[in-house]
């Protein structure tokens, strides 16, 4: 009897740990391929010989090594609009999140508390955002709205003014961040609030000194998750400033060279414009791919031990 | 005696008089009901600190997530060239429009029926490989081994839709017409299963790809949801099978209970509260998910996976495009894929709750 129970245990665990290893695999794979496509030479690209590492040389005879060519084209030819998305991207990427943590923190703070009254309609109306969205179509219409209202605040038309502001002001709102950090303040004993209260400390200071810094582990993985998505987005962006090329965010960028000068998209373009003797078309998009992966890796090792706290969203519930 | 019981709470009765006069503690209650909204006017004001701090989060979440709902007015108007509002009402005609036998219809239902079938497969493989992987995770004791895994399966999750869409079209693209090779992956594919198979023609068709092909792109698709989300969705799962008190499995050890056993007796009743949230949840993002990575994979209606590949949403993006009098049918066609949604996530959540006490909402 013990015998058997051993047996499928083992097996069990024979079939856990080879599918892990295949998975976990499988899962850097795509990235550790671009990488050393990136790095390869034309001829090695071109010729789909570049399976795991960066390849050199000509027809028969590859061999190992690195080719700067692709970060080349990238960096200098592509250079001045490439890093302009860049730094388009950064500048979005911060400020957004430091807009969006702004009201998600006190909106959260004001929802925790069991005192406000008309707790249960607020809560409503933030859950209700996660139930129904009004679609694709009318968003555009608002958020091109948007851009004519804050045209007009400035005194200008759509056409002037720095679009970038539409996407960091009305996009990136995300109802589970608000009400993740709403559970991680309801956890926070209400002794200590009352103590601060006693010592005369203000609503704010109260938010600030004691809520805050009790709740660190959430608030750094709800900005963490605001950083990323706005790291990554691309669709509003894309359909908010379709011609305000030096808003662009880098993935926009990359989607835009990928569309217009390359084959990989197919039929969308009869022609590829995207022509170069020392480098590979593949190699460049790979080394756009690369530049643009390389904050979220950077940071990665950092954000890692916070996921398991983010997504224990302990319920939405009333 | 009985009129008396019931009612002495607020009338008194005074025996000299022969008469019913309000009793005290009425009167308090009186006084205090009449100052209701005094009192709790005076809370919030003193509170108003509070309510102050709602403001920034009300009027971000009013405008422009409550605002666009506006919008929805346009599917009952006409297409005139106007702004959406001042055109005229039309009934439901945009919806009738919808349902009649013809051109634009069949792209509407094409839609309809490929927003369920991705999303059903999505649900049909999407929801169990978390939980699989967290029970394997649960089998790796060495601390250092699992780290290294779960890093590696949850960096996908963090990578862009764009390039998580550059690297799929890339890994299996066709021969391209510049006189380059098949992905990486096609090629894997037309190796394992022959260049004369049905992948190692699709694979060969040049300039197109497996991304292109109706016959694989649902595939391609599902398999690129599991990459990227597989093992970021596994974490939550994975935190509620090592909440199990491990004397419960000494127990059914010594009850003989097998492997297999101890999951379904042990393990699946742990985690089941986990299991039914998190499909809710699943659930309420099921007709939403998706619309920027399926536009990526699929933004023109010459692409070649159009016949799979169009959702509502994304169908709703090209006939905004295409003018006003689509942008009608376009809004029209993606409310009603919304509500549907809605109904989903209310209704499975509704079930919940009668059926196992969890719910989310």
């Amino acid at each position: 009897m013990k015998r058997k129970i051993e047996i499928s245990e083992l097996i069990f665990k024979i079939i856990a740990y080879i599918f892990l290893i295949i998975f976990a695999l499988l899962c850097i794979y795509p990235l550790l391929y671009a990488l050393s496509a990136a790095f390869s030479s034309k001829g090695a690209v071109d010729s789909g010989e570049v399976v795991l590492w960066p390849l050199l040389g000509k027809e028969g005879q590859y061999y190992f090594g690195f080719s700067l060519e692709a970060f080349k084209y990238v960096a200098v030819d592509k250079g001045n609009n490439f890093w302009i998305a860049y730094a388009n991207t950064l500048f979005m990427c911060g400020v957004g999140t430091v807009w969006c943590m702004v009201y998600t923190v006190l909106g959260a703070y004001a929802l925790s508390k069991k005192r406000l009254l008309g707790r249960k309609g607020f809560n409503f109306f933030l859950v209700f955002t996660m139930w129904f969205s009004a679609g694709i179509i009318p968003q555009l219409l608002n958020y091109q709205n948007t851009a004519n209202f804050f045209a007009s605040i400035v005194g200008s038309t759509t056409e002037d003014i720095d679009l970038k502001w539409v996407v960091i002001i009305a996009m990136g709102m995300n109802a589970t961040n608000l009400i993740l950090l709403r559970n991680s303040f309801e956890g926070v004993p209400s002794e200590i609030e009352e103590a601060a209260r006693i010592d005369g400390a203000t609503e704010m200071q109260i938010l600030w000194q004691v809520y805050i810094p009790m709740s660190k582990a959430t608030i750094a993985t709800i900005a963490l998750f605001f950083g990323i998505s706005r790291w990554n987005g691309y669709f509003w962006a894309q359909k908010v400033m379709p011609n305000q090329k030096y808003s662009w965010p880098v993935q926009v960028f990359i989607r835009d060279f990928i569309e217009n000068e390359t084959a990989l998209v197919g039929p969308l373009k009869e022609t590829a414009t995207f022509n170069s003797q020392t480098t590979s078309e593949l190699s460049v998009v790979y080394a756009m791919v690369v530049c643009g992966v390389i904050p979220i890796l950077v940071i990665y090792p950092f954000i890692q031990k916070y996921f398991a706290k983010g997504v224990n969203m302990g319920g939405v519930k009333e | 005696m009985m009129f008396k019981l019931k009612y002495d709470d607020f009338l008194v009765y005074d025996e000299a008089t022969n008469t019913y006069s309000m009793s005290q503690e009425q009167k308090v209650r009186d006084e205090t009901e009449r100052n209701h909204w005094k009192t709790t006017g005076l809370t919030v004001l003193k509170d108003w600190r509070l309510y102050a701090m709602l403001i920034p989060m009300i009027l971000v979440y009013l405008l422009w997530k409550y605002l666009p709902m506006y919008s929805l007015v346009a599917s009952f108007k006409s297409g005139d060239e106007a702004q959406a509002i001042d055109r005229d009402w039309v009934g439901i005609a945009n919806f009738a429009h919808l349902f009649e036998i013809g051109g634009d219809a069949v792209d509407f239902w094409r839609a309809f029926r490929n927003t369920f079938t991705l999303a059903f497969y999505g649900l049909l493989f999407g929801f169990p490989f978390p939980i699989i992987l967290a029970l394997f995770f649960n089998e790796v004791r060495s601390n250092i081994a699992r780290s290294v895994m779960q890093v590696c399966v949850y960096l996908p999750k963090f990578l862009s839709t764009v390039i998580v869409t550059t690297l799929v079209i890339s890994l299996f693209k066709g021969p391209t017409a510049a006189g380059g090779e098949m992905g990486v992956v096609s090629k894997f594919l037309t190796y394992i299963s022959g260049a004369d198979s049905f992948i190692g023609n699709a694979a060969a068709i040049a300039d197109k790809g497996l991304i292109q092909s109706t016959r694989y792109f649902r595939a391609i698709y599902i398999v690129a949801e599991l990459w990227e989300h597989g093992g970021y969705d596994s974490i939550v799962f994975f935190a509620a099978v090592i909440a199990v008190s491990p004397t419960s499995y000494e127990a059914a050890q010594i009850d003989g209970a097998g492997k297999m056993a101890q999951m379904r007796y042990v393990v699946l009743p742990s985690i089941l509260s986990t299991v039914v949230i998190m499909l809710i949840m699943k659930m309420g993002s099921l007709l939403s998910i998706g619309y920027e990575k399926l536009w990526l994979f699929c933004n023109s209606n010459n692409s070649g996976n159009y016949e799979v590949a169009s959702v509502v949403s994304t169908l709703a993006n090209m006939w905004n495009d295409k003018g006003s009098v689509y942008q009608g049918y376009g809004v029209a066609a993606e409310m009603m894929n919304n509500l549907i949604g809605m109904i989903l996530v209310l209704g499975s959540n509704f079930i919940a709750r009668k059926a196992s006490d969890v719910s989310l909402y």
